[in-house]
C-alpha cells in the first residue's frame, strides 16, 4: 500500500457538484442565439458578422480592461460578456456603422455591467442598456432599415419595419405571416427569423438554462394586449423585438425575479409596456424599454416574491 | 409508481459501486481509539483509566446527561491513554485509546437484557449504546420515549439511503432481512406504535421485494421513494410517508412519528437476543482512491488508515477523505481519524472523482431556490447573511435548513451556500443568547 504523504484537503459539503458552471450555461446560451445568428447572415450578409463580431470583442475587452484596471479576478472566461456582445449586435439594423456598436458595447459591459459591480450585480440588462445608449446617441443609424436581400431588399435603400407600418396603419405593405417566421422582413439584424429564435429558445428551455415562465407569460401577454389595443397578436408576436426579447433578453438571470412567480408577474409587466408603447408611445417598438423597466422593478418583485418555506413558522 | 407526497429534489449520480459487496468483518485492530463523542448531546466521561484492562462490551464511558448514551470497548485489551481527540466539527474531546489483546474476551456480564415494561425496554435500549445510526447519532432510547408517546401513530424506519456511494443500509436489507424485521416488530411492540413504514429508494427493488416478503402479514409497510436526493433526510421522509411537515424547531414526534434507521432496528434485534452493545458498526468503504472498495463490519473505534488497509490500501494517493457520503459527509485532515458509531462510511478520493471547484459570483440563476426541498431562498440568505441582516435570516428561515447539500450541489457559481447556511444559524444562535 502507499503511504499518504500529502496534506488532505479539507472543503465544506457537499463534495460533488452538478456539471452545469457559468460558462458552460452561458455557452449554452450561445448555441441557443446560433439559429438566429445563422438567419441574420443569410438575411443581411455578411456585415452582420461583422457587427457581433465587433460587439463581442468591445464588450468582452471592456470587461477585461475593467478587470485589468481595477485589479480585480479576471472573469472574461465565464463568456457572459460574449453573450451581452451577440444579444447587442442582434439589437441593431445591419447597416450600422462598426464603431456605434462598439460604444453599445462598452456602455453595456463597462458602465451598466461592471460598475455595478460585475455578473450578477448589474441592475438591468447590459445589452438593453448598451441599446438604449445607442437609440439614444444614434438615433438616425439606430432606425434606419433595410431590406433582407432576399425579400427584394436593395443596398442602400430603407425600408419601414412592420410595427412602423402597423403604427401608421398601412397593412398593405405588410410582409405575409410567412415572410415574418421567415425573417424577410426589415428589423434589428437578430430579431427578424421568428423560427430561429424559437428554436433557440425552446433548446434553452429544453437545456434547463431558462424555465418556460418568462417567454411564455411575455408572449402571452403581448398576444392578449395586442388585442385589447386593436392589433393583430400574429403580427404584434412576429414583428420588433418581442420574441428575442421573451426567450434571450428578458430571461436574464441577473436582472429577472428568482421564483416562478416573480418571474410571471415581471413577464407580464414587461408584455403591457411593450404593448402600451407600441400602441401609444412615440416609439415604433416598446420591447427595450419594457424590459428595462421591468428589470428595474426586479427587486422589488422578488422581495414580495419569496418562498414559503415548508416547515417555516409565522415569528 | 405514484407518489403520493413528494418534496422538491435533485438529481445526483448514485455511485453505489459496493452493492453487491456483502460485509466482511475485519480483523481486530492492535489499538482502537474510542472517542467519548459519539452522539448528539454532551460527551461521555471515561469510566476507565489508563492501565485498566477492559473486555469486549463493558463500558468505558458515560455521561448522566438527557442526551446521551454510554459508551463500550470494542476489542478487549489494556487502557493505553486517554487522550484529548479532535472531532470532526472542530470540537475537543476525550478519548480512550486501548491496545487490544487480540483475544475478543466478551465481558461476562453481557446477557441478553430482562424487558418487563417500557421502562425496562427504554433502560436496556440506553444500556445498548445504541444512536441513530443513519447519521445524525440521536440517542435511541430518548427517540423512543417522547413526552407524546401515546400519540405516535408511525414508525417511520429509513432505508433510503440517498447518499452516493453509500451501501451499508442496503447490505443490511439484504443480508440481515430478519434483523430488520425483528428489530421493527420489538420496538413496536414494547412503544405500542401501531405500525411501521420502511421507507426505500426505488433504486433498490431488491431490497424492496426482499423487505415486502418479509413483512407480510405485519402492520409494516416497505414504501418505494423515487431516488432522487435528498429522500433519506428524516423530515424529507416524514413528508413522504405522511403528508406531515415537521415545523422549525419541532421534532418528529411533534407530527407523530418517530424515525429511526434500518441500522438501528437490526442492531437491536440482536442486541436484545445477545445483550452485546453497540461495538462494531457496518460501513461501506468506498471512493476511487481505495483499492478494494466494499463493506466492512469495523470494531469502533478504529482508525481510518487501519479500515483502508484492510481494504488493499489505496491504490492512488487520495486527495480527500470523507467521513460520510459526498453530499454531507465531513472532510478528515487526519487518517488516524478513528470509527463512530454514527459514520456509514469512509470515502477515500482523488480530485478527479471529487473536484476542488472554484467559487465565482453568483449570478441569481435561482438554481438554488428550485432545488431546496423545503423551498428555502439560499442566495438570498448568503446576502443577507453577508450584511449580518438577523432579522432577514430569519423571515428567511434559515433555521430550516438541514444542509442537505441540494442547493450547493445545483449551485454553478459553486457558491458554498450550505456552509453560509451553517454560519447563519451560528449567528441566530448567537444573537438568541444576547
Amino acid at each position: 500500500m502507499n503511504p499518504v504523504t500529502k496534506q488532505l484537503l479539507v472543503t465544506p459539503s457537499p463534495h460533488l457538484k452538478a456539471a452545469d458552471t457559468t460558462q458552460r450555461i452561458m455557452f449554452q446560451v450561445l448555441v441557443g442565439l446560433m439559429p438566429a445568428l445563422v438567419a441574420s447572415v443569410v438575411l443581411f450578409g455578411y456585415r452582420s458578422l461583422i457587427l457581433v463580431a465587433v460587439s463581442i470583442a468591445s464588450c468582452v475587452l471592456s470587461e477585461y480592461l475593467f478587470n485589468l484596471i481595477t485589479r480585480r479576478k479576471q472573469t472574461i472566461g465565464d463568456l457572459s460578456a460574449v453573450v451581452t456582445g451577440t444579444l447587442l449586435a442582434f439589437n441593431v439594423p445591419s447597416t450600422l456603422p462598426w464603431w456605434m456598436v462598439a460604444v453599445g458595447g462598452f456602455a453595456a459591459i463597462f458602465i451598466a455591467k461592471q460598475l455595478f459591480g460585475g455578473i450578477g450585480q448589474n441592475f438591468a440588462n447590459p445589452a438593453i442598456v448598451g441599446r438604449v445608449v445607442m437609440i439614444l446617441s444614434f438615433s438616425g443609424p439606430m432606425s434606419s432599415w433595410v431590406l433582407p436581400a432576399m425579400a427584394g431588399g436593395v443596398d442602400g435603400v430603407t425600408t419601414a419595419t412592420p410595427l412602423a407600418l402597423l403604427k401608421s396603419g398601412e397593412t398593405a405593405g405588410l410582409p405575409s405571416v410567412g415572410e415574418m417566421l421567415l425573417g424577410l422582413r426589415g428589423g434589428c439584424l437578430g430579431e427578424t427569423c421568428a423560427i430561429a429564435l424559437i428554436l433557440g429558445g425552446l433548446f434553452l428551455i429544453w437545456r434547463k438554462v431558462i424555465t418556460w415562465t418568462i417567454p411564455v407569460f411575455f408572449l402571452g401577454t403581448v398576444a392578449v394586449m395586442a388585442v385589447v389595443v386593436g392589433q393583430s397578436p400574429i403580427y404584434y408576436l412576429l414583428s420588433g423585438g418581442v420574441l428575442l426579447g421573451a426567450f434571450f433578453m428578458a430571461t436574464d438571470y441577473s436582472t429577472s425575479p428568482v421564483t416562478e412567480k416573480g418571474k410571471a408577474i415581471f413577464a407580464i409587466g414587461c408584455g403591457i409596456i411593450t404593448v402600451m408603447i407600441r400602441a401609444y408611445g412615440s416609439y415604433p417598438e416598446g420591447v427595450s424599454f419594457a424590459i428595462l423597466i421591468m428589470n428595474i422593478l426586479a427587486p422589488h418583485i422578488d422581495t414580495l416574491t419569496r418562498t414559503k418555506p415548508i416547515g417555516g413558522v409565522r415569528a | 409508481m405514484a407518489y403520493k407526497h413528494s418534496l422538491r429534489s435533485i438529481r445526483v449520480p448514485h455511485l453505489k459501486y459496493t452493492e453487491d459487496c456483502a460485509a466482511v468483518t475485519m480483523p481486530v485492530p492492535q489499538t482502537v481509539s474510542i472517542s467519548m463523542s459519539q452522539h448528539m448531546g454532551p460527551p461521555c466521561t471515561p469510566t476507565v483509566a489508563v492501565g485498566d484492562t477492559v473486555l469486549v462490551g463493558q463500558v468505558i464511558g458515560d455521561s448522566t446527561a438527557f442526551l446521551s448514551a454510554p459508551i463500550h470497548a470494542s476489542v478487549s485489551g489494556k487502557v493505553t491513554a486517554i487522550n484529548d481527540l479532535v472531532t470532526a466539527q472542530g470540537a475537543v474531546c476525550k478519548c480512550v485509546v486501548i491496545e487490544a489483546d487480540g483475544e475478543q474476551t466478551v465481558d461476562p456480564s453481557i446477557a441478553p437484557p430482562e424487558i418487563g415494561d417500557f421502562d425496562s425496554f427504554i433502560k436496556a435500549v440506553r444500556a445498548s449504546g445504541l444512536v441513530g445510526l443513519g447519521g445524525a447519532g440521536f440517542p435511541t432510547h430518548v427517540k423512543l420515549n417522547p413526552k407524546n408517546r401515546a400519540e405516535i401513530d408511525t414508525l417511520l424506519v429509513n432505508g433510503a439511503e440517498c447518499e452516493p456511494f453509500i451501501t451499508s443500509d442496503y447490505r443490511t436489507m439484504m443480508d440481515d432481512t430478519d434483523d430488520v424485521v425483528d428489530g421493527i416488530r420489538q420496538v413496536l411492540a414494547h412503544t405500542g406504535i401501531p405500525k411501521a413504514v420502511i421507507g426505500i429508494e426505488d433504486n433498490k427493488p431488491k431490497a424492496i421485494d426482499k423487505l415486502k416478503k418479509a413483512v407480510a402479514g405485519m402492520p409494516i409497510e416497505v414504501l418505494p421513494l423515487r431516488a432522487t436526493y435528498p429522500k433519506g433526510a428524516e423530515k424529507v421522509l416524514i413528508y413522504e410517508a405522511t403528508g406531515r411537515v415537521v415545523p422549525e424547531g419541532k421534532l418528529p414526534s411533534d407530527v407523530n412519528t418517530i424515525v429511526m434507521n434500518v441500522g438501528s432496528a437490526a442492531f437491536l434485534s440482536r442486541y436484545l437476543k445477545t445483550g452485546m452493545p453497540l461495538v462494531s458498526k457496518k460501513i461501506t468503504v468506498a471512493g476511487n482512491a481505495v483499492a478494494k472498495p466494499q463493506n466492512v463490519i469495523v470494531p469502533i473505534g478504529t482508525a481510518f488508515q487501519d479500515i483502508f488497509d484492510f481494504c488493499g490500501g489505496f491504490r492512488e494517493e487520495p486527495d480527500k477523505v470523507l467521513m460520510g457520503g459526498p453530499m454531507m459527509g465531513i472532510a478528515v485532515h487526519d487518517l488516524q481519524a478513528p470509527l463512530l458509531k454514527n459514520n456509514n462510511a469512509i470515502l477515500a478520493s482523488t480530485t478527479a472523482e471529487m473536484p476542488v471547484y472554484e467559487e465565482t459570483a453568483c449570478i441569481r440563476c435561482g438554481r438554488c431556490v428550485r432545488a431546496c426541498p423545503f423551498l428555502l431562498m439560499p442566495a438570498a440568505i448568503e446576502r443577507a447573511y453577508e450584511s449580518r441582516n438577523v432579522e432577514l435570516l430569519k423571515e428567511l428561515k434559515v433555521n430550516l435548513c438541514m444542509e442537505c447539500g441540494c442547493c450547493a450541489y445545483s449551485c454553478p457559481a459553486r457558491r458554498h451556500l450550505v456552509t453560509t447556511n451553517k454560519l447563519a444559524k451560528q449567528l441566530l444562535r448567537e444573537q438568541g443568547k444576547k
